[in-house]
């Protein structure tokens, strides 16, 4: 077999020039980055569902776009940095009194988001609304989205680069940095509001439900094999990409295998998640026992003598 | 403030919740000095030091720190540091981020940067497993890291909360000098909190004693007696002093006296 049918096996007709595929591997990517790098961060302040319901959140303002015939990405971006500020400004210090402000945010967003795409389909009588914005339809996004989609990924990425150390610090230990002099309640109101704007940027992409998966999964396989902080956030920023990419050729392909049905991009692209997590958390070095350190030479083991 | 003093708490009392934790604080603590905060569980200690940091405002009384001019004025090394042990983190860049981790933007290396580093990664013998994740390591390992986090840039006044406890009796001896070495080298005051005096007498050159919310304070020999710790417990104490160590007992077997000092004779088991 040589590399020409090899290649045509693996990308079907017409992968490279589609113009869907194209604007879908743009904006996949953009989202994939965001989201990778955000991701580390969540991951590493213990924010994952905090995340996650920002995404919940804004599906209220994704599915509202539907309904009034806005831009879509300005309605999941608008509902998010608006949770995500509501989320950060309730004082909330104990972290179980969290998890229940969030909660009931979550449902209150989910709640909206029933009531707005119920009205999107008794008035249009399609279901369409609710697929697109929970599950995400890739393909359908038109090309005239990119240059906003790259001006939020790009605003998103060069928050954390300016933020880079005092959020690093504080998500480590708030003491810690609150002595270092880091506002430590405006780092995360900051970071919330940019998990806001990577969160939109996935809605789009997998859909607002699917986001936790490129937000958290990428991360945590990031997490798993680097033991520096920026090498971390590099690594789930590849395997975002990988993984979305990925996603994006095999959903593309399975139109041929299943008779032009096909598999939705969003559930190849999670499911290529969970299944390099699954390897990674197998056989990662985060894995292994803690390395037992030998006493520096000179050194003599101490020994108790009683009495 | 009085010269010379890097900190000065002055009658200050502390309510947390409505109820009120520590009353009419007072002592200070001059440049270079090594003092510990002695007091069983529960007695205000971490209450004391966070309203040291600020962190907890005092409902009367005043703290103040002579900064000397310097922007890194303290350092803490916080009682409990929860680490996820996925923290994508080595010793290494902990330490790094006591030096800049205030600063805005993505770090670059430097050679400048990476010497400090280094440096004091040696200073606190924890060269061996600089590259390792922090969430490896073992408790008095992270306690040395932690300790370099917050020297490296030679605060003038430098908070311990507990770093002893968790650490076995030979460790306990090492942090204890390698404090003293520091807190000298650096020309920084410590205020280290524990609930055993021991390990600490020799190093010591002033002690902050805590009971039911009052301080006693002054030099070792000045505070660790009968008359000065029954006035501040409000009941006979004894203070005996067995084999250079000292042993603080309650006279009556009270239930609250039980309390207050039953962390103490546990330490009589411990004389090697
Ligand atoms: N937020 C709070 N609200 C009310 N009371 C509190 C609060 N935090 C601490 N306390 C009380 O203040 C007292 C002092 O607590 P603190 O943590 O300062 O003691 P400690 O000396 O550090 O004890 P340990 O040796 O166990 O660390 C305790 O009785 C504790 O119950
Ligand atoms: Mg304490």
């Amino acid at each position: 077999m040589d590399v020409q049918t090899l290649l045509s096996l693996l990308f079907e007709p017409g992968f490279f020039t589609s113009e869907p595929v194209r604007t879908a591997a743009v904006i996949g990517a953009a989202a994939a980055i965001v989201s990778g790098v955000v991701g580390v961060f969540t991951v590493i302040r213990g924010q994952s569902f905090a995340g996650h319901s920002l995404a919940d959140v804004s599906s209220a303002g994704g599915s509202a776009a539907f309904l009034f015939g806005i831009n879509p990405l300005l309605g999941f971006l608008g509902m998010g940095v608006l949770a995500a500020m509501s989320m950060e400004l309730v004082r909330a210090d104990r972290a179980s009194e969290r998890d229940l402000v969030t909660g009931v945010v979550t449902g209150a967003g989910l709640g909206v988001a029933a009531l707005f795409l119920y009205l999107d389909m008794t008035t249009s009588s399609t279901t369409g609304a609710a697929v697109t914005v929970m599950f995400g339809s890739i393909f359908a996004i038109p090309a005239s989205l990119v240059p906003l989609a790259l001006l939020v990924g790009a605003g998103a990425l060069l928050a954390i680069g300016v933020l880079y150390r005092p959020l690093l610090l504080s998500s480590l230990d708030p003491d810690l940095a609150a002595v270092r002099g880091v506002p430590v309640r405006l780092m995360g109101l900051l970071f919330l509001i940019v998990v806001a704007l990577a969160v939109a940027l996935s809605a789009i992409t997998v859909g607002a439900i699917l986001s936790t998966g490129l937000l958290i999964g990428p991360a945590a396989i990031a997490l798993h094999l680097a033991k520096r902080p920026g090498l971390a956030i590099l690594l789930a920023a590849v395997i975002g990409v990988a993984v979305t990419w990925g996603g994006i050729l095999v959903s593309y392909d399975s139109y041929e295998w299943t008779g032009g049905r096909g598999w939705p991009v969003s559930f190849c692209i999670v499911m290529l998640i969970f299944v390099a997590y699954a390897v990674v958390a197998q056989t990662g070095p985060a894995r292994e026992r803690r390395q037992e350190h030998p006493l520096p030479s000179g050194e003599k083991p101490h020994v108790t003598s009683a009495g | 403030m009085a010269r010379g003093e890097v900190l000065a708490v002055r009658q200050a009392s502390v309510s947390l919740s409505g109820r009120s934790i520590l009353k009419d604080i007072d002592f200070s603590l001059e440049a270079g000095e090594f003092c510990g905060l002695i007091g069983a569980n529960g007695s205000g200690k971490t209450t004391l030091l966070r309203t040291i940091l600020g962190f907890i405002a005092p409902s009367s009384g005043s703290v103040t720190i002579d900064s000397g001019g310097k922007l890194a004025s303290v350092g803490y090394v916080p009682q409990k540091f929860a680490l996820d042990p996925y923290m994508p983190m080595r010793a290494r860049d902990l330490v790094a981020l006591g030096l800049d981790g205030n600063r805005l933007g993505v770090p670059l290396p430097s050679p400048g940067r990476r010497r400090k580093v280094d440096e004091m990664l040696e200073s606190v013998d924890a060269t061996r497993f600089a590259d390792q994740r922090i969430g490896n390591l073992s408790g008095g390992q992270q306690q040395r890291v932690l300790i370099a986090h917050a020297l490296i840039r030679r605060p003038r006044l430098l908070l311990l909360d507990e770093p002893l406890a968790n650490l076995d009796m030979r460790s306990v001896a090492g942090v204890v000098a390698l404090l003293r070495r520091l807190s000298q080298e650096f020309q920084t005051s410590v205020l280290l909190s524990a609930h055993d005096m021991n390990p600490l007498l020799s190093a010591m050159d002033r002690i902050v004693y805590l009971a039911h919310g009052r301080a006693a304070s002054g030099s070792t020999d000045a505070v660790v007696r009968t008359e000065v710790l029954s006035q501040l417990y409000g009941y006979h104490i004894d203070v005996v002093r067995v084999h250079g160590r000292v042993i603080v007992v309650a006279a009556e077997a009270e239930d609250d006296a039980q309390a207050a000092v039953a962390h103490d004779p546990v330490h009589v088991a411990q004389v090697p």
